[in-house]
């Protein structure tokens, strides 16, 4: 049964496109609520630092055509170069401009760490809810593979998998991650849905005839939205840094242009001792400001979640 | 000993779940690995025997064996510790490689990881103390830097500033060439001359769990009662801080051992590579270089079950450091 919706045909065809309220107004829409959950990490100091970082860091892989100043795979400079006029942290050993490259570099960074922290939240959260809804064998099942992928060592797992999955391609990449570092929001995730399962306003909801989905997803979840925004977050983090070491393995897609891939040609041609340094450090430096952002968001959420943990401000 | 028994259990079925995986991984992949291996050994110009083959085959998957077959030929070659020969080091078992390796990478992690586990476990204590303090800020945002350094960027940096720059310590490898490893007092010099870099490298990078950790513990511990009633009987901030609140958060830290561990083992492989220290690491760094995966899956199985007997033996000690588990 549908509830209708109360809001009266729009006058103007813009209007159009505001958010209708899906379940009564009692319920914020998705904008207000995203803009009240930025507001609320915008309070917090360390979490405003992150903001800014990654809103530039996107700002740059948006607008990368027009920051960059040469094409980012073009040979047409002098290879080796030091920083100059014209190639501002100079070019790499095939005569590359490698300013141009960082610019671009930014877009498969902010990509690989988006998709594949959703993709783990995914995974995270399906398998968190199920089991901590779900007491008893299935329960018990799902949290061994959670305690398993736990004590696995990820990174080693990482370059295992994608050594053994021939294609390379961002999108492996991307894979390897998520299915590598799901695992610790599962476990958080699945701790709060097993308290949350005994609250009276989930039997009440279970009473009132609300189909398992519906439970899980309409009146379980919407309480833990800090716990997965938090482990989207540190999923984010990992799969930064675990494209950087995969491309640096030489186990990323060597024709694109990314930090990792800087990186990886970088250390090819030895650019440390021909005092090219920056083409090391430059990459590097901007992969960790990334990860730096996305730890600094989760400690907002972090403090959201846990009110010991807030600042006073 | 019922919690004993309980752990004892879930790490048997643990390991038993990482042997399997490692041989289910290679069976799941598209493409054939064991022909992969075959053609990668044939092009190193060394005759296949049909030994090496059959070691191969037995590791990743033979086409014409039922599947249980395999299994069990997989786990007789590992009880035999037979896995195969590796075509990075042609002329010694992949057991041998690997028994080579092994100590280096002990005391490098071993060593890493109490220095992280001191160091950043008293930054921890001191950011929960002074907590929302300037000193806190410093900490926590110094340390999550450091723990968004990729590791092996980090040794890139100490490398070219420490090694090459300033020509303070040795620009690779474990011990100095010409050398053989044994355990006299010069040679054990040597090799931690070698390692202060490396080490240095991971403790930084794997200090913000400890820090974290201790932090959290630290603000929770000191919202309790009698630290309450310590500081109201008038007694020295800083024995209240250490031997009432730091006693009883730590304890809790010990067990983000694993996810620690986790962290510089995960971070070892790239560092190693980046120093050319001849450890397990840098074995996995070449095997996957070379697509040399005998090496690859011997030594992912080596890497998963140390975790797992470490883990496993801290738990051990944990239950003796708190009696709640015992009886709980």
């Amino acid at each position: 049964m549908s509830i209708v919706s109360p809001v009266p045909p729009p006058e103007v065809p813009g209007a159009a496109i505001e958010i209708p309220f899906g379940r009564g107004s009692a319920s914020p829409g998705p904008l207000l609520f995203l803009g009240r959950a930025f507001l609320t990490l915008w309070s917090n100091r360390k979490a405003r630092i992150g903001l800014v970082i990654l809103g530039v860091d996107v700002l740059i892989a948006i607008l990368a055509p027009l920051i960059a100043p040469h094409s980012p795979t073009a040979t047409t400079f002098a290879p080796y170069q030091n920083p100059n006029g014209t190639n501002w942290f100079g070019t790499t050993g095939n005569g590359q401009d490698v300013f141009s490259q960082m610019v671009y570099g930014a877009r498969i960074s902010l990509l690989v760490g988006i998709a594949a922290g959703a993709a783990a939240t995914i995974i995270a959260v399906t398998i968190g809810l199920i089991a901590g809804y779900r007491p008893g064998v299935i329960d018990e099942g799902l949290s061994f593979m959670t305690n398993l992928a736990l004590v696995i060592p990820g990174l080693p797992l990482m370059f295992i998998l994608a050594a053994y999955l021939q294609s390379r391609s961002v999108w492996t990449i991307v894979l390897v991650v998520a299915f590598t570092s799901w695992a610790t929001g599962a476990r958080v995730i699945r701790s709060q849905a097993s308290t949350l399962r005994t609250r009276e306003f989930v039997t009440s909801a279970v009473f009132s005839g609300e189909r398992l989905l519906a439970v899980v997803f309409r009146e379980i979840l919407p309480n833990m939205t800090s716990l997965v925004a938090g482990s989207f977050f540190s999923a984010a983090t990992a799969a930064v840094m675990a494209e950087a070491s995969l491309e640096f393995l030489g186990l990323g897609d060597p024709s694109t242009v990314s930090w990792g891939t800087i990186l990886y040609y970088a250390e090819q041609q030895n650019s440390l001792l021909t005092g090219q340094w920056v083409l090391v450090f430059a990459p590097g430096l901007a992969i960790a400001l990334l990860a730096v952002s996305f730890t600094l968001i989760n400690f907002g959420v972090d403090a959201l979640s846990n009110p010991r943990l807030r600042e006073k401000s | 000993m019922r919690y004993v028994v309980r752990k004892l259990v879930l790490f048997l079925v643990t390991l038993w779940a990482a042997i399997t995986l490692n041989f289910i991984l290679p069976r799941l992949m598209p493409g054939s690995p064991v022909d992969a291996a075959l053609a990668k050994l044939a092009s190193s110009g060394l005759p296949v025997t049909n030994a090496e083959r059959q070691a191969i085959e037995i590791q990743l998957g033979v086409p014409n064996t039922s599947l249980p077959q395999q299994y069990w030929d997989y786990w007789v070659a590992i009880v035999h510790l037979n896995f195969g020969t590796s075509y990075s080091f042609p002329s010694e078992t992949v057991a041998q490689t690997i028994g080579k390796a092994a100590p280096w990478t002990l005391t490098l992690v071993g060593v890493t990881t109490v220095v992280a586990f001191v160091i950043g476990t008293l930054l921890g204590v001191y950011a929960g103390w002074r907590r929302g303090k300037p000193a806190d800020t410093t900490v926590t945002l110094g340390a999550t830097f450091f723990a968004a350094f990729p590791p092996f960027w980090l040794g890139l940096l100490l490398l070219y500033l420490f090694a090459f720059k300033l020509p303070w310590f040795p620009l690779k490898g474990g011990y100095f060439p010409g050398e053989t490893p044994n355990l006299s007092p010069p040679f054990l010099g040597d090799a931690v001359y070698h390692s202060i870099v490396p080490a240095f490298t991971l403790a930084i990078t794997s200090l913000s769990g400890w820090v974290f950790g201790m932090r959290n513990n630290m603000i929770n511990t000191l919202g309790e009662d009698y630290v309450t009633f310590a500081e109201a009987n008038g007694l020295r901030s800083r024995t209240v801080a250490l031997l009432y609140a730091a006693r009883n958060a730590l304890l809790p830290n010990v067990t983000a051992f694993g996810l620690s561990l986790g962290a510089v083992v995960g971070g070892s492989i790239l560092v190693e590579g980046v120093f050319s220290y001849p450890g397990l690491g840098n074995l996995l760094y070449i095997a996957v270089s070379n697509h040399d995966f005998p090496l690859m899956q011997a030594l992912f199985l080596v890497i998963s079950v140390s975790m797992l007997v470490a883990i496993f033996v801290v738990d051990l000690i944990y239950v003796r450091l708190d009696p709640r588990v015992r009886q709980g």
